[in-house]
């Protein structure tokens, strides 16, 4: 029942998916791909990689200190497709999907936007403030490129969950509360109810993502949904360790940083 | 026939729509099928005009400002005066109508953003007279130079939220809005302040604003048997600007907006964004923006906290691409300048953000002959930027004494 041949055949599970998200170049480009690489070897299947934006509406404080950080040290949507090579040459094998505003997207215009996702290898894109209503023209586009375009649904979706669902394409992004993205400590049984509602129309694998930072969270989602997208918890971890980066402790950083997505997604 | 906007896809020709996360779809679903609602119910329009004239002092004065005229010796010179609206600027029509929205749907609580203040105090106004709670969102240099209003916000019983993101001004306080209402979007009714945002904000805001023109017209008609030949409104988000000139749009005036010019239009300090921007979306809205070339919105710069913002309503996008508004800018000093002339010839102390208005028409006025009239919405007056005023006139005034 669920598609196989999501993400140009790159994704072959469609259970338990951990799809982490961090910020293209926060705090630097060549930590980004550091870090990628480690949340692959903690079994990441989808790497959703953010472009940071001066005015990321859907995001909490701490997605939006990261994607400063990031912009100062000179990231754009361009530049953080073209990091996507560099990330294969690295030995990144998994779905990339790029995560992006939908300004930056309309600046470099449509056609040139999928056609820099094609040449760089991107196999997904994700735009948060493109809803289903205003999404037509680049759904085509992304559907000719065979690049996934990822539909998010929300517990006041209500009578549009179905439409949405039914449109999805590589997996359905649940948020699983309203609001912002960041940390919660809890799940609530509205939200594992809506995720049940949300699996019954959806043909791609429905992750949950908005809030998840706990071990307990992760094991929960997993009962209901097919996945969890985690943002906000993994980019406080990098966050946190800026210190000891500008201090030089680089390989100590990224060993304690698997250590913490271990415990995440593993206990 | 002027083709009706917004459409049902709420666009404004080429602009508009809702870029929204997928949150606030069902609220604002849920806000365009009250708005509609309301629109079609006469007691809901009785009431609202019933509150802007009991309550706000509605309809303003057209003053004939025959000692500016007699100066500049050439077309004669309008006001439309908002700056005698309560609470002193436009800002309040818009207020009243939203909070009344507000109260239809069963929301008690209220949240807004504010640049100057004028909004934020329009909200915590309405939020006192009609029971609501309310918070407003300020970017933290707003508050650092709008003193004044947050004194006034607080003491009307609002609940002032300082953001520090960004620059610290309108864009940052919009956003910050935004999000606080994306979690809170169940008890909460966002009312906003400009012709900006998603669909229906826009629409519904131009409405709510179309008494400045529609009590003109009538007003301008029964002085002059005629249109004015040319109207003037400043124009940040664009809210007295289209209210002003919604109702004119099929008739023979020639319409002018007026952007903050800031520094100077070819200085990076500026807040002009139809002379100097490219299109883009903002605050769920496709319109102009200024931004750089990776799509990153930039921060605009002017004197004035009111018409300090990056965008522009949607409405103002499409009347400037089909060339039916005249867009121009004006500098902080030409503002300035502007502002102490009225204030000397008429004694009216205009708003800094009015200023601007004041100062692209007085340059027109001069070249324009004596048969011809304009009319300029005098949106706010300028109690409120009296600190400001202070830094630049102090000496001078002193001086003359």
């Amino acid at each position: 029942m669920l598609t196989k041949q999501a993400f140009q055949g790159k994704l072959t599970k469609t259970e338990n998916l951990f799809i982490p998200f961090i910020v293209a170049g926060d705090p630097s480009p060549e930590l980004t791909i550091e870090y990628a690489l480690r949340l692959q070897e903690q079994g990441a299947d989808i790497l959703e990689l953010g472009v940071p934006y001066s005015d990321p509406l859907a995001d909490g404080p701490t997605i939006q200190r990261a994607a400063k950080r990031a912009l100062n040290a000179g990231m754009s949507l361009r530049k953080a497709i073209q990091l996507v090579p560099e990330l294969r040459k690295r030995g990144l094998e998994i779905p990339v999907v790029i995560f992006t505003y939908y300004n930056p997207v309309l600046r470099i215009g449509h056609e040139e936007f999928f056609d820099l996702l094609e040449e760089n290898g991107v196999e997904g894109v994700l735009i948060p403030d493109l809803p289903y209503e205003e999404s037509e023209e680049i759904r085509d586009l992304a559907l000719q490129k065979e690049i996934e375009f990822i539909s998010l649904v929300a517990p006041n979706s209500d009578k549009r969950v179905k439409q949405i669902a039914e449109h999805a394409r590589g997996f359905l992004y649940c948020v699983s509360t309203l609001g912002v993205t960041g940390e919660r400590n809890q799940m609530t049984a509205e939200a594992l109810q809506f995720i049940e509602k949300v699996k019954e129309h959806s043909s791609v694998p429905v992750a949950v993502g908005f809030g998840i930072s706990s071990y307990e969270h992760v094991q929960l989602v997993n009962e209901h949904a097919d996945g969890v997208i985690i943002g906000s918890k993994i980019v406080r971890i990098i966050e946190s360790s800026l210190d000891k980066i500008e201090s030089g402790q680089t390989s100590d950083v990224l060993e304690e940083f698997s250590e913490e997505i271990r415990r995440l997604v593993k206990g | 026939m002027l083709q009706v906007f917004p459409d049902v896809k709420g666009r404004f020709g080429d602009f508009g729509g809702k870029y929204v996360p997928e949150t606030l779809m069902g609220p604002l679903q849920e806000l365009e099928e009250a708005l509609d609602e309301a629109m079609e119910d006469q007691s809901f329009l009785d009431e609202y005009h019933y509150v802007l004239q009991e309550y706000a002092g509605r309809p303003t004065a057209l003053t004939f400002a025959d000692k500016m005229t007699e100066h500049l010796g050439g077309a004669k010179i309008y006001l439309k005066r908002e700056d005698l609206n309560h609470t002193g600027a436009h800002k309040l029509n818009n207020a009243i109508g939203q909070a009344l929205l507000a109260k239809r749907m069963g929301k008690k609580k209220i949240i807004a953003e504010t640049g100057a203040g004028q909004h934020g105090v329009a909200s915590a106004t309405v939020a006192a007279k009609f029971g609501l709670e309310c918070k407003v969102f300020m970017g933290e240099e707003d508050i650092r130079r709008q003193e004044l209003n947050v004194f006034r916000m607080k003491l009307l019983g609002a609940e002032v939220i300082s953001v520090s993101s960004g620059n610290g001004t309108l864009k940052d306080a919009t956003n910050e809005a935004i999000r606080y209402w994306v979690a809170n979007c169940e008890d909460h009714f966002y009312l906003i302040g400009s012709v900006v945002g998603p669909h229906p904000y826009p629409g519904m805001v131009r409405n709510f604003q179309r008494v400045i023109g529609d009590e003109s017209k009538q007003q301008f008609s029964a002085v002059e048997h005629a249109v004015p030949d040319r109207i003037y409104a400043c124009v940040g988000g664009g809210s007295n600007a289209m209210g002003m000139f919604y109702p004119f749009l099929e008739d023979d005036a020639e319409l002018i907006g007026v952007e903050a010019a800031g520094k100077g239009v070819d200085t990076p300090e500026h807040a002009a964004t139809l002379t100097k921007g490219t299109p883009g979306v903002i605050h769920g809205s496709l319109t102009y923006l200024m931004q750089d070339d990776n799509g990153q919105i930039t921060e605009p710069y002017s004197i004035s906290a009111g018409l300090d913002y990056p965008g522009i309503g949607p409405e103002h996008a499409h009347l400037f691409k089909t060339r039916r508004v005249r867009y121009e800018s004006i500098t902080d000093q030409e503002a300035l300048d502007a502002l102490k002339l009225l204030t000397e010839k008429e004694g009216i102390i205009p708003a800094i953000e009015t200023a601007h208005a004041l100062a692209q028409a007085f340059k027109e006025a001069q070249e324009m002959s004596s048969e011809e009239t304009i009319l300029i919405n005098l949106s706010g007056r300028g109690d409120k930027d009296m600190a400001t005023l202070m830094e630049h006139f102090q000496e001078e005034v002193d001086h003359a004494d």
